[in-house]
């Protein structure tokens, strides 16, 4: 009862900020929070089997992959506000609420009798009276589901699989190319540099201090830059080389 | 506890899955909201099963996880495969079927 009350709101409003949020990964947090919310329901209406796979399964496996997709497909792909259908938007909403509304009337209009309880029914517990409904009265339903997850996992590796439409690089193919771009375009043929290496911070936001005393731009990720997240060394890029105390160089090496 | 108010709930969810669905743009966010109406139904039918007193409805709501379950790795899969070819996962871009 409590936990009811408690979570009800909760869910509903991050049910909402899972459509209202601009950003997909604010929605998959936000769904990752309704989900958690349902397993603690269903552990208070006697599932403890369905509480645990409700975890595993959703918070656990299904979310995980949404996020991995996310990082895959891109994490700033926001949403196009262009519509491409006029007024599409709020009559979907409107339908939306009168679904709401529908089912809810509906929901209240039904008498539905006495609470039986599954005292009775987990009386072996709740596993193994699952157990004995799966394997004898829906044995046919669940080798069809295994039938079933055998052909997802099939259909997705198919799917996600890329053929290599050019030859792969040999070592001695990819020294010669950017000799090449050295020779043609001046580009640098070593590695780029790391970040942080002679800064006071080694964290990747760091740029890399180049020997003058200025940041090297090529030790910094190109996205970080495009978000404006990197970090500024113009105090710490000291110019003139300055020869410090010994106790204030081992302060800067322990951050 | 009356399976009612947990109903509403479930009634709720369902219609806030479905207006998601119908708003967004983004192929991924569509399938969160996909997720979100299978679970309004999951609650339904574990809500039922306690009034009820079987567990048909528990076994009912572990058949539409396993499906959900697959239906969310082939449609994931789908979607990597529209991004890669069309650099975008809207899905208003993939309508080239309509030609």
């Amino acid at each position: 009862m409590i936990a009811f009350w408690t979570l009800a709101p909760i869910m509903i409003i991050c049910a909402f900020g899972m459509v209202l949020a601009r950003k997909a990964v604010h929605s998959a947090l936000f769904l990752a929070v309704v989900m958690i919310s349902l397993a603690i329901l269903y552990a208070d209406q006697e599932a403890p089997f369905l509480f645990a796979v409700q975890i595993i399964v959703y918070t656990g496996a299904v979310l995980m992959l949404f996020l991995f997709v996310l990082m895959l497909v891109g994490v700033d792909t926001a949403d196009s506000l262009i519509e491409t259908l006029r007024g599409q938007r709020a009559l979907a909403a409107a339908a939306g609420i009168l679904l709401a509304v529908l089912l809810i009337l509906a929901i209240a209009q039904t008498t539905i009798g006495t609470v039986v309880g599954l005292q009775r029914a987990n009386l072996d517990g709740n596993v193994p009276g699952l157990a004995s409904l799966l394997f004898s009265r829906y044995v046919f339903a669940f080798e069809v589901t295994s039938a079933l997850l055998i052909t997802a996992a099939v259909g997705a590796m198919v799917l996600a699989h890329r053929e290599r439409l050019t030859p792969k690089p040999t070592q001695r193919e990819v020294v010669l190319q950017r000799m090449q771009d050295y020779a043609a375009h001046g580009i640098h043929p070593g590695p780029l540099p790391g970040p942080g290496t002679f800064a006071r911070h080694n964290s990747v936001d760091t740029p890399a201090l180049l020997p003058d005393g200025t940041p090297s731009e090529l030790s910094i990720s190109r996205v970080m830059r495009a978000r404006g997240t990197v970090r500024s060394v113009a105090g710490e890029a000291a110019g003139p080389l300055q020869i410090e105390a010994p106790d204030e160089e081992s302060e800067g090496g322990e951050e | 506890m009356s399976p009612t108010p947990f109903l509403v709930l479930s009634a709720l969810l369902f219609s806030i899955g479905a207006i998601g669905v119908l708003v967004r743009r983004n192929a991924i966010v569509v399938f969160m909201c996909i997720e979100l109406m299978l679970n309004a139904g999951n609650l339904a039918f574990v809500s039922f099963a306690r009034q009820v007193g079987n567990l048909d409805g528990q076994v009912a709501a572990f058949f539409v996880m396993v499906v959900a379950a697959a239906e969310v790795v082939v449609g994931l899969a789908i979607i990597v495969t529209i991004y890669r070819t069309r650099r975008s996962a809207s899905v208003d871009d993939a309508s080239l079927l309509k030609y």
